[in-house]
């Protein structure tokens, strides 16, 4: 009997083995995911109960899965972006002085943010692929600048009244049989907003880009090892930087989905979005040295990040330092879990 | 004649920085041969192949390939790869974290998509052909240093390349997996390739390669067919002047004959570390000179890296001149008098962005302690002192040791562990990849330090080498010591044999 | 071994002094001062003046960025050895600046916000806010030196948490410390026209000094920034040096901290030293030190601690809002690393000998 178990666990921990560092680390991701979400539905009840109360997960972090999806893809790399939480906020702002005070129209408005992150995601990649200027230093200027145009833009916060626009952003796409009964006894359709249809879109469409494009197999070549992708014949800086490319113009579209939730345009919008997209992304199974990560984890780690909010608020602890500190321990949980289950795969 | 060439590379120049690499060389590769490219380090092979393969610009000169009209314009390793230029390189140049398959084929295929099953598939067929020993699905990480090079190789093959160059690639493979490769080259060398072999083991020239082209100091000194060189001049060649050294050390060798009643300067018992050798025993005497052998991976580097702690040590004792001490960190060996230079020179031995001079001076400095630095005169004094005695090449003691070739880089690191006066000094492979020169000053070396008192432990892959210093040797078999040859053991055959496990 | 020394024909001093490390810092605080000259003469004078409280002081704007720069110049000596030993960034300085003040004020306000007098000597209440300084530093070094996180992943943990942490050390609530001793700090001992928070500095800088010249700091931390492997082998424990250095960037922390407090005798979490880990990365980086690690000029980081805090100071100057400064700021960045980067000087070498050879002919 005990002969089998070990021969069993034996077996496991071959295919433990085998799987590739993306594939290990986004197991243990998913996993964590649902025994959290799990243990929420059992212990708290409530909001995790009811499916609508998984929909305002998404409804809320819609922007966020979408900025985390850009960095995963630079963190792929090897590279870093901490430029995109402010352009996020610049492309709010941006929109919003477009929308109301010309009001204009949502259409030249998408084109307006789309344009913007291509802008921050052209002028990087080229400083940080063909001039080799070391990401961090590029983008932390990209941040600067975002943040520094956002106030030059307009001082002061805002809401929007534009017609069209607050349409778009009120329309909700009905979940089919994923409703429940309210207190009255009355029927509420489950609901996304545009934004998290977006999001999976963007998901979606990434994850294929990685795994069965040329371009998503070189940006891991790049990441695993920059001399040798270059010996094996990749264009290393047109892959370095079209990552810095994507990076922004899905900072300009997650800017136009946080935009289309919130509705406004401030100074203040997005602060701190960049260090929560990169802890997404590395809660997702992403590692800083490149190489190791996967669109699907990165999903999985904003959800996680947003869950481990919820709750915390659920359970009482209101204040806002506790949010800050259970994120923070979060992250620290992974990345000890990462760095254990790493080094422990290269022992054995 | 003239039909037959594949590839011209005439006057070609280079300049770095303060360096002047490449002064008019010309090669020429034909169809259907193995060329050997030969000079010491720094001779500017590897330039000369980096500006082959698009890693470098040239300054000057011009390439002319079979089938093109005028020179050809190579800008990148891609250029060189359309035009049917492959490389394998020393260094191993694949994605560690990308599958098998997808090391073989990327960079490579034409459209947007990647055709997983495909390539999974023919990835399948050639590592077969080829009898590698790994799946098309396998992460490249988790295979050996070995089959990741022969992964290389397989590539290189894959891409119906007219010139094939190797760079060096038997210096991570063991006897018969360098076998395999000869076959290889021997089957690409049929079909009408043209490879250009680059290697410091001469066997390996004289075995597989049909022509011999010489460089020395950056410029081309000939090229030779095969035959008309014979061994003693090719080396003389690569050297620039007879080479009568080597004879003067033969001879020099002193049989070896334990004193009875002397107690060694160390002696290990049961002496294990976690990089996966068998507990051995180990003992050498004072003014010894004696060698680990066996092939690669027997675990010769293990074991003189467990006696040093340089891996975490896992059991066993350790006795310095009959006292037993307690050896669980490098810092504790170097207080006991131990040094140890290891195998692995760029990434064990130097630091590269430092000069030579706090390179030198560092072992000796972490003895002295934290709150001890030496002063800068004191520091220059020292530096320059064995930048004289070892005839270290640099422009001054500031250079930075990166900037300094191969051998000489190894001679600092040899300096900074005479600096710490060890009893025992530890050299493991001191010869690899440097030039024949300082080769012979290291064997000469390390047997003048040992009629001086110093007992060394020399490993090196060249067998003749070691037989020339050591006096006694042990033989290790899949990390495991297997014996122990002294006296009239020590011959080649004999080594051989016990390392075979033939000897019964 | 004459071969080696073969120079490039033309190098002439301008050349070389091109390559000095400290040419981007200087030039750009020369250009900053010329520029300030050109729009306003004024700008170097210095005049004594009395201020708030009476004192008579020392007043200009080379003053105000010698006073405001302290801060920055401390945390650039920290940063500058995470930097080398560990190879990356440590972000979470403002997080963990915001924590050091808090430890103050709770030690000398005691648990009350408003306190009457002093709880506790503020020598005590420093001490106590190094050792915690310290203590997150050990956190920050642990997890980079024992566990391999990347540095600026393993910081990202307490810069999320730090100001958190902060606001909850007293319970969310922004004591106010009124007792004059306290202000001297980041104001001025009564008596001395010279702003504290330099002297400060200056003492900060001339025991790094000192440190460096007296110990082997500079060897080890370099040593293990260039090639962890062979440190080891060379006797050095590179787990152990790392963790030393973000305890070293921990306590310029708390030295940073008992200025920011003392400059406004509060505090408030939320803006206490915000985006000065930017800033102080900058200053390393603007030094022409490599922010892969490795070698290290600490005058030079220094130096471009100063000539960050030069053009926050021209920008104030020029009424630039404080919200819209980090435009600015970026501008200058670009164009710094962009000038400095490898590929624009070969670049740049190429057409001035392109354009030498054409005045020749």
């Amino acid at each position: 009997m005990s002969n089998n178990k070990t021969k069993a666990s034996g077996g496991i921990f071959e295919k433990f083995n085998n799987l590739t560092d993306t594939n290990l680390l986004l197991t243990i991701t998913v996993v964590i995911f649902f025994l959290m979400y799990i243990g929420a539905i059992i212990f708290q009840g409530g909001g995790f109960l009811k499916p609508q109360g998984f929909f305002n997960l998404l409804n809320a972090n819609a922007a966020l899965i979408v900025l985390a999806c850009g960095l995963s893809i630079v963190m792929i790399t090897g590279g870093i972006d901490i430029s995109v939480g402010g352009v996020t906020a610049l492309v709010s702002m941006c929109c919003a002085v477009y929308l109301d005070y010309k009001g204009g129209n949502v259409f030249v408005s998408v084109l307006v943010a789309l344009a913007i992150g291509l802008a921050f995601g052209a002028f990087q990649g080229l400083l940080v692929a063909y001039l080799d200027i070391q990401p961090f230093i590029v983008t932390l200027a990209g941040m600067f600048f975002a943040r520094g145009m956002t106030t030059i833009v307009n001082t002061k916060p805002f809401n929007v009244a534009n017609e069209a626009f607050t349409k778009l952003k009120m329309t909700r796409v009905i979940i089919p049989g994923m409703g429940s009964a309210n207190r009255k006894g009355e029927y509420i359709d489950a609901y996304v907003e545009i934004g998290v249809i977006v999001a999976i879109l963007v998901v979606i469409a990434l994850f294929c880009l990685l795994r069965w494009t040329k371009l998503g197999r070189s940006l891991y070549a790049v990441g695993g090892n920059r001399q040798s992708a270059l010996m094996l014949g990749i264009n290393v800086k047109r892959t370095r930087f079209l990552s810095h490319v994507l990076c922004g113009l899905l900072a300009g579209i997650g800017g136009y989905v946080y935009f289309l939730h919130v509705g406004s345009g401030s100074p203040s919008h997005a602060l701190g979005a960049e260090m929560d997209a990169i802890a997404s992304s590395i809660i997702g199974g992403t590692m800083l040295t490149g190489g190791v990560g996967n669109i699907a984890g990165t999903f999985f780690g904003v959800m996680s990040l947003g869950t481990i909010q919820n709750i915390v608020s659920q359970a009482g602890l209101g204040e806002a330092w506790w949010i800050g500190i259970t994120r923070a321990l979060m992250l620290c949980l992974f990345l000890v879990i990462q760095s254990i289950v790493m080094v422990r795969k290269k022992k054995s | 004649m003239k039909d037959n060439i594949v590839l011209q590379m005439k006057n070609i120049h280079k300049s770095f920085p303060g360096v002047r690499a490449l002064q008019g060389v010309d090669f020429t590769l034909r169809k259907g041969e193995v060329h050997a490219l030969m000079g010491e380090n720094g001779a500017g092979k590897s330039t000369l192949i980096k500006v082959l393969t698009g890693v470098y610009s040239k300054d000057e000169g011009d390439i002319f390939l079979d089938g093109k009209e005028g020179p050809v314009a190579i800008h990148s390793p891609q250029d060189a790869q359309k035009i049917g230029i492959s490389t394998v390189y020393q260094e191993i140049t694949l994605c560690p974290n990308l599958s098998v398959a997808e090391n073989m084929f990327i960079g490579r295929t034409s459209g947007f998509g990647q055709n997983w099953r495909k390539m999974n598939s023919d990835t399948e067929k050639i590592l077969k052909s080829l009898d590698i020993p790994a799946t098309a699905t396998q992460q490249l990480e988790t295979c050996s240093l070995a089959v990741q090079q022969m992964i290389a190789i397989a590539r290189a093959v894959d891409m119906d390349c007219k010139v094939l160059i190797l760079d060096e690639p038997t210096s991570s493979l063991d006897e018969q997996e360098v076998e395999k490769l000869f076959k290889l080259m021997r089957d690409l060398r049929s079909k009408g390739v043209g490879i250009v072999f680059v290697t410091h083991f001469l066997d390996q020239v004289y075995e597989i390669c049909d022509r011999i082209t010489v460089m020395r100091d950056g410029q081309l000194v000939g090229e030779f067919e095969i035959e008309k060189l014979p061994r003693v001049q090719l080396v003389s060649k690569m050297l620039g002047k007879e080479l009568d050294d080597m004879s003067d050390i033969k001879g020099e060798q002193k049989a070896y004959e334990r004193k009875a009643g002397s107690v060694p300067v160390l002696e290990a018992q049961g002496r294990v570390s976690d990089a996966g050798i068998k507990p051995f025993d180990f003992h050498i005497d004072k003014g010894e000179v004696n060698g680990f052998t066996g092939l690669l991976g027997s675990g010769r580097s293990e074991c003189v890296r467990a006696l040093f702690a340089a891996d975490r040590v896992t059991g066993g004792t350790i006795k310095m001149n009959g006292k037993p001490v307690k050896i669980s960190k490098p810092l504790d060996a170097m207080k006991n008098g131990i040094a140890y230079l290891p195998e692995d020179r760029k990434g064990d031995g130097i630091v590269g962005d430092l000069s030579v001079r706090e390179n030198i001076i560092l072992a000796q400095q972490v003895l002295k302690g934290f709150f001890k630095p030496f002063s800068k005169a004191k520091q220059y004094e020292i530096a320059d002192e064995y930048i004289k005695l070892l005839s270290i090449k640099t422009a001054s003691a500031d250079t930075p040791i990166k900037s300094l070739s191969g051998g000489n880089q190894q001679k600092v690191i040899l300096a900074r562990w005479l600096f710490t006066h060890p009893e025992y000094l530890i050299l493991d492979e001191p010869t690899r990849g440097i030039d024949v020169g300082t080769k012979v000053d290291i064997q000469k070396l390390v047997l003048k330090l040992a009629s001086e008192g110093m007992s060394v432990t020399f490993i090196s892959s060249e067998l003749d080498e070691m037989l020339r210093t050591c006096s006694r040797l042990v033989v290790m078999r899949d990390r495991k010591v297997v014996g122990e040859l002294s006296g009239d053991d020590l011959n080649q055959s004999k080594v051989m044999s016990t390392i075979a496990g033939g000897d019964k | 071994m004459q071969k080696n020394e073969v120079k490039k024909p033309n190098e002439s001093m301008v050349s070389r002094m091109v390559r000095h490390q400290m040419f981007i810092p200087v030039l750009a605080l020369v250009i900053l001062a010329v520029f300030n000259l050109v729009t306003d003469p004024s700008f170097f004078k210095i005049t004594v003046g009395q201020n708030s409280s009476g004192n008579m002081v020392l007043q200009g704007f080379l003053i105000s960025i010698l006073n405001d720069g302290s801060e920055l110049a401390i945390l650039a000596i920290g940063m500058t050895l995470v930097t080398a030993a560990s190879g990356g960034q440590d972000i979470s300085v403002g997080a963990a600046v915001a924590i050091a003040g808090s430890v103050l004020l709770r030690i000398l306000g005691g648990g009350n916000s408003r306190p009457e007098e002093l709880a506790a000597p503020i020598i005590v209440a420093f001490l106590v806010s190094c050792l915690v300084a310290m203590l997150f530093g050990a956190f920050n070094g642990v997890l980079v030196a024992y566990f391999k996180i990347q540095p600026m992943i393993a910081t990202l943990i307490l810069y999320t948490a730090g100001r958190s942490i902060a606001a909850w050390i007293n319970n969310n609530e922004l004591p106010v410390i009124t007792d004059p001793s306290l202000g001297y700090y980041g104001g001025y001992i009564p008596g001395v026209p010279i702003p504290t928070p330099f002297f400060i500095a200056a003492l900060c800088v001339a025991i790094i000094f000192l440190v460096l010249k007296f110990t082997n700091l500079g060897l080890y931390t370099q040593s293990v920034g260039i090639n962890e492997n062979s440190a080891k082998l060379n006797g050095l424990n590179p787990q152990v040096i790392k963790v030393i250095t973000y305890v070293i960037m921990g306590l310029c922390v708390a030295v940073v901290g008992l200025i920011k407090v003392s400059r406004i005798q509060t505090i408030n979490y939320s803006t206490i030293a915000k985006d000065i880990e930017m800033d102080a990365i900058l200053a390393v980086a603007l030094g022409g030190n490599a922010l892969s690690g490795g070698k290290f000029n600490m005058a030079a980081s220094i130096f471009g601690a100063y000539v960050i805090q030069f053009l926050t100071s021209t920008l104030y100057k020029f009424k630039v809002s404080s919200d819209a400064l980090p435009a600015y700021k970026a501008v200058v960045v670009i164009v710094l690393v962009v000038i400095s980067a490898p590929t624009v000087k070969e670049w740049f070498g190429k057409m001035t000998k392109k354009f030498k050879v054409k005045e020749v002919a």
